[in-house]
């Protein structure tokens, strides 16, 4: 096999082998140690494997590089991407990141702790997450939270199959035809390989239609049904009669939301939801490529137990001190292996943290104008962008926040035109329409700086 | 660490903000229509950002992390974190990075995940990894789903069972479970390794294949691997790696040599990303090249797995390079017998015999019961550690020993933390010989007390309410 | 050393059942409960599912552990014990008090097959 070379000019490839600072054995304390144990070399330590897999030979690396090696490495390797203007959505949003909150999730008492197993020195994490799981509460309106889940379309799919355990019986999970691509395929995958069916309920002007929805409710098998809250056309969807519809069919009502919306829009358990998840990254995440992020799910009271993950209650010590510990524990897989509800063992706690500390830095105030400022910011780039002829407006008619899309009348990739001018913009759907986000970060001489490469397109 | 009884939501004051936002330069937008407006009234906390930090802070002091001091927790791997590697995920290159630009506008993203695809090839020996899971079980899951999907490509749709031993991490049976297989347990022996003449009537045209951790959740290595490879193989199985313990065999055995033919990898152990409290993690699943063809149609997260995670490793393995690779696996080796040597006096060692990266006791061998005292537990020794300044052990796991203490140090500890974490565990033992309830009374030190986990889990109070 | 009551019927994973015409009323034993520890939750099913001899119908929890639960006799279930939701303590306050469930008995023949208070006592050792 073939080794490779970061191209970083080695600093000391011919000299003898510098330690790594990570490892504080000395030659001597390694020969007491193995006094200790009373064997005489580090192979020893070994002599149960069988010799044919003690591997022989150096291993296909690159030789060790020093710390400012791998910072001329890494730069280099930043240097390579692309530095666009985002204004795509389609379930990662770039809004800001106040510095408040690398700084504190950056601390190392936070950073560098496992699960919260010994609560006695871990009442930070239990703390933090109670936060977390509380105003999770407070913007769906549900009644219980757990620890936070990997991303949205897995916290979908685990709503998937908890609406399977829920329901008994039933075999089958809606989705509607207007969630994210990215909800649909995971949940998918993750219906085809635990035995559930999945049926898709089709958009009517852009929005899940409820008719659609009804018949397929009628074939008696539905489990449970998952809907966006706003939708992956940007379009807030209006679920008057979905939740009487479901629960007429004794399925469940599954939400998927944009958390950062649900401080302006109807939240799920003001539309009857039974759950809600979706993904914390528009809580001031950043983009980072795709991850780490961190799912959310909120559930009613009545399916607290069916509920997957990690859960923190409030209960007192000895003193009779308020104190917080991991809860109803009987649910997991620790403790049930295969009959448990989920087979998810961590949350993405750090995340948690960053999306408790933005939602305390921004309270009720800045979410009310983070969502106003990129609505506002949204509207106006929809209004230049039809004055420039060049567009067909989809759905005119229906509300939305920060995204929307349109029919792009020209020829060629108008992706691929801006992206040339510097803006990640227009990405294509599959329905041919071309999607546009705005968020707060986005000024109005970006927006009007886009609209002229349109226009020069 | 000192006992802060606040919540972020007692420190709100009407009208009090954090945040910093640009002016509005747009014209209005219309409001959303009534009906889908919210209606109810948004109860986040009011606070300025002083308020924040303070906070947090104050929370941060009431947490113990590997920073704070030495943290044996079996099967978890706690290692120190580089800070170079954190410093390389946060570049602004990468984080500004929306996951839906193609490949041609981020090479220096597609080089990463290729060099560390090579990287973690030439660790383990599989073929190619795919990088999507963002957990060691969504790595078990993900490797599980391969495995289904293999079998299924071939038409063979009989396989629906998965061997699993009765050592494993909890997160197998499950795994597997939500994976739609069927758990079939098998037996351990009496020197903690699996029972080879039990699996062998277990096996059949059902067997989809076996999940196995080598070495296993005991620390010890599973002497018969080959034998067993060579039987699972035999009836058209495939074997599994549970790679939560990879660190022992760091530069010294690679599982593709062993026979696996899927198996997952946790970077935020074995490759030093940081826990952050639980998470977030990354679960690359590495294959053998005839599995290849398997990884596409599973779709397991959002986008491209955690990538911030993935940069760290990669840092992390450019540090090590061919270099130092083999000293992580020797050095966690060292470590762990050393403790088990020192120790084996005081608490019992079920298993004699060289170990891996960790062991387990089977509690004190004197636990200091007398008359109606009862003797001090593994729970008890376990709190008794934090008082003295160190992280408790993993504790009641693996579940073959009733008191087990799953102790694992490695390779980033000195000696002298060894030999103080040494001192403290034979003090204890000594402790509950003479007086168990000093022991069953801790911690005395902590910020808190022993809470009372009956009444959380029979009334749960899982959010915040107003007095 | 656990409580035994003559007159009731044992399966040997820990229920007692008693019989009341076609009813079967079905508990945990105090041997089972004291077992458990504090128990935090009893899943139980609902009223009209049917239940096998054999097979689970519900678990008990503990902050630590979660047992299965199951029926010694087959049927319909015809009601649960609506109390020990919020109150799962009355279980180990009085084992033999608390039933669970009770179930209309589709082949009371199976009630042969169970333990006297003597075979079960025999079963735990004591």
């Amino acid at each position: 096999m073939p080794c490779w070379t970061p191209p970083v000019t080695k600093l000391s490839s011919e000299s003898k082998m510098a330690r790594l600072p990570y490892l504080p054995q000395t030659e001597a304390d390694v020969k007491a140690m193995l006094a200790r144990i009373g064997v005489n070399k580090l192979e020893d330590l070994y002599s149960d494997v069988p010799a044919q897999f003690l591997h022989k030979g150096a291993y296909a690396l690159p030789e060790a590089l020093s710390e400012q090696e791998i910072r001329d490495y890494f730069a280099s390797l930043e240097a390579m991407n692309a530095r666009l203007k985002v204004f795509v959505g389609q379930g990662a949003y770039d809004h800001y990141t106040p510095s408040v909150i690398p700084y504190l999730c950056s601390r190392s008492e936070f950073l560098t702790a496992y699960t919260p197993y010994q609560c006695e020195i871990s009442q930070g994490t239990l703390r933090y997450i109670f936060e977390y799981q509380s105003m999770m509460c407070e913007l769906t309106g549900l009644d219980v939270s757990n620890a936070s889940m990997y991303d949205g379309p897995t916290a979908a799919a685990e709503a998937m199959k908890m609406a399977i355990a829920c329901a008994r019986k039933k075999t089958r999970v809606l989705l509607s035809a207007t969630l994210l691509p990215s909800v649909v395929d995971v949940v998918k995958t993750y219906a085809r390989f635990h035995g559930v069916e999945i049926g898709m309920v089709p958009a009517d002007g852009g929005q899940t239609s409820l008719q659609a929805l009804k018949a397929e409710l009628a074939k008696d098998d539905v489990a449970g049904v998952i809907v966006p809250s706003v939708n992956r056309f940007g379009i807030v969807e209006d679920h008057s009669g979905f939740a009487d519809a479901i629960h007429g069919e004794k399925g469940i009502l599954i939400e998927y939301c944009d958390p950062s919306a649900l401080a302006v829009v109807k939240t799920p358990a003001e539309w009857g939801a039974d759950v809600a998840v979706g993904d914390g990254q528009p809580l001031g995440l950043p983009l980072c490529y795709g991850g780490p992020y961190v799912g959310f799910m909120t559930v009613k009271k009545e399916h607290m137990r069916k509920m997957p993950g990690r859960i923190v209650g409030q209960t007192v010590d000895k003193q009779g001190r308020r104190v917080f510990v991991l809860t109803l524990q009987a649910r997991e897989q620790h403790i049930k292996r295969e009959k448990a509800t989920s087979n998810i063992c961590s949350n993405e706690s750090l995340m948690a943290l960053w999306v408790t500390v933005y939602l305390s830095l921004m309270g009720p105030e800045g979410m009310k104008q983070v969502n106003k400022i990129s609505a506002d910011g949204a509207h106006y780039l929809k209004a230049e962008l039809l004055k420039t002829g060049k567009f067909e407006d989809v759905f005119p008619d229906k509300p939305f926040l920060k995204e929307f899309v349109l029919k792009y009348k020209g020829t060629g990739s108008l992706q691929e035109k801006l992206e040339k001018a510097g803006y990640f913009a227009a990405y294509p759907s599959e329905e041919g329409y071309v999607s546009f986000c705005v968020t707060e970060k986005r000024s109005k001489e970006d927006i009007d700086r886009l609209v002229a490469a349109v226009k020069e397109g | 660490m000192k006992y802060y009884d606040k919540l972020v939501f007692e420190l709100s004051q009407e009208g009090r903000t954090g945040f910093s936002l640009p002016v509005n330069k747009f014209p209005s937008a219309p409001e959303v229509p009534a009906g889908l407006r919210r209606e109810s009234a948004l109860n986040l906390p009011q606070v300025s950002e002083p308020d924040v930090v303070r906070h947090y802070t104050n929370l941060s002091q009431m947490n113990f992390g590997v920073d704070t001091g030495f943290y044996p927790l079996g099967s978890c791997t706690m290692k120190y974190n580089p800070k170079i590697n954190e410093e390389m995920a946060a570049l602004p290159g990468f984080n500004c990075l929306h996951p839906l630009m193609k490949d041609e506008l981020v090479p220096g993203v597609k080089k990463v995940y290729e060099e560390m695809n090579k990287a973690l090839a030439a660790i383990t020996g599989m073929h190619t990894f795919t990088f999507a899971p963002c957990a060691g079980a969504h790595g078990e899951l993900t490797g599980l789903m391969i495995m289904r999907q293999y079998h299924l490509n071939r038409g063979d749709l009989a396989r629906t069972k998965v061997i699993v031993p009765d050592s494993a991490h909890g997160t197998n049976p499950a795994s597997a479970a939500v994976a739609g297989l069927e758990v079939v347990e098998v037996k351990s022996l009496e020197n903690g390794r699996i029972d080879v003449e039990a699996l062998k009537p277990l096996l059949g045209p059902d067997i989809a294949g076996i999940m196995m951790t080598n070495p296993n959740t005991l620390g010890l290595f599973e002497t018969q691997i080959e034998e067993i490879a060579s039987l699972v193989h035999g009836v058209g199985g495939l074997l599994y790696y549970d790679g939560a313990n990879m660190n022992p065999l760091m530069g010294v055995v690679r599982p593709g040599d062993m026979g696996f033919d899927i198996m997952h990898l946790n970077l935020h152990k074995t490759f030093s990303t940081p826990h952050g409290g639980g998470g977030p993690g990354s679960g690359p699943v590495g294959v053998a090249k005839h599995l290849e063809s398997c990884i596409p149609a599973i779709k397991v997260s959002g986008f491209h797995g955690n990538f911030g995670v993935i940069l760290r490793a990669y840092a992390y393995i450019l540090s090590l390079g061919k270099d130092h690779l083999q000293k992580v696996g020797q050095y966690a080796v060292l470590g762990a017998n050393y403790i088990k040597e020192c120790l084996k006096d005081k608490y019992k060692l079920p298993i004699e015999g060289v170990c891996k990266h960790e062991f387990v006791f089977d509690g004190l061998i004197n636990d200091g019961a007398h008359d109606d005292v009862p003797g001090a537990t593994t729970l008890d020794v376990a709190k008794r550690l934090l008082d003295y300044g160190f992280h408790a052990p993993t504790i009641y796991f693996p579940l073959l020993f009733h008191q087990a203490l799953m102790i694992e140090p490695t390779e980033t500890e000195s000696k002298e933390t060894l030999d103080a974490f040494i001192e403290v565990m034979r003090k204890i033992a000594d402790e509950a010989a003479q007086d168990p309830n000093i022991l069953h009374e801790a911690p005395h030190n902590t910020p808190i007390s022993r809470p009372d986990e009956t009444t959380a889990a029979r009334n749960p109070i899982l959010k915040y309410q107003e007095n | 050393m656990s409580k035994i009551i003559e007159g009731l019927k044992y399966s040997e994973s820990h229920e007692w059942v008693k019989v009341e015409g076609d009813v079967a009323v079905i508990g945990v034993s105090d041997y089972a409960q004291a077992e458990m520890g504090d128990i935090t939750y009893v899943d139980m099913p609902e009223v009209d599912d049917e239940v096998a001899a054999g097979e689970e119908f519900g678990a008990l929890e503990s902050v630590k552990a979660s047992s299965e639960l199951y029926s010694p006799v087959s049927g319909t279930v015809c009601a649960v014990n609506e109390e020990l939701e919020d109150a799962p303590e009355k279980v180990n306050e009085d084992a033999y008090g608390s039933w669970i469930i009770k179930v209309k008995m589709s082949n009371p023949a199976e009630l042969d097959a169970l333990l006297d208070a003597a075979g079960y006592k025999a079963v735990i050792g004591e």
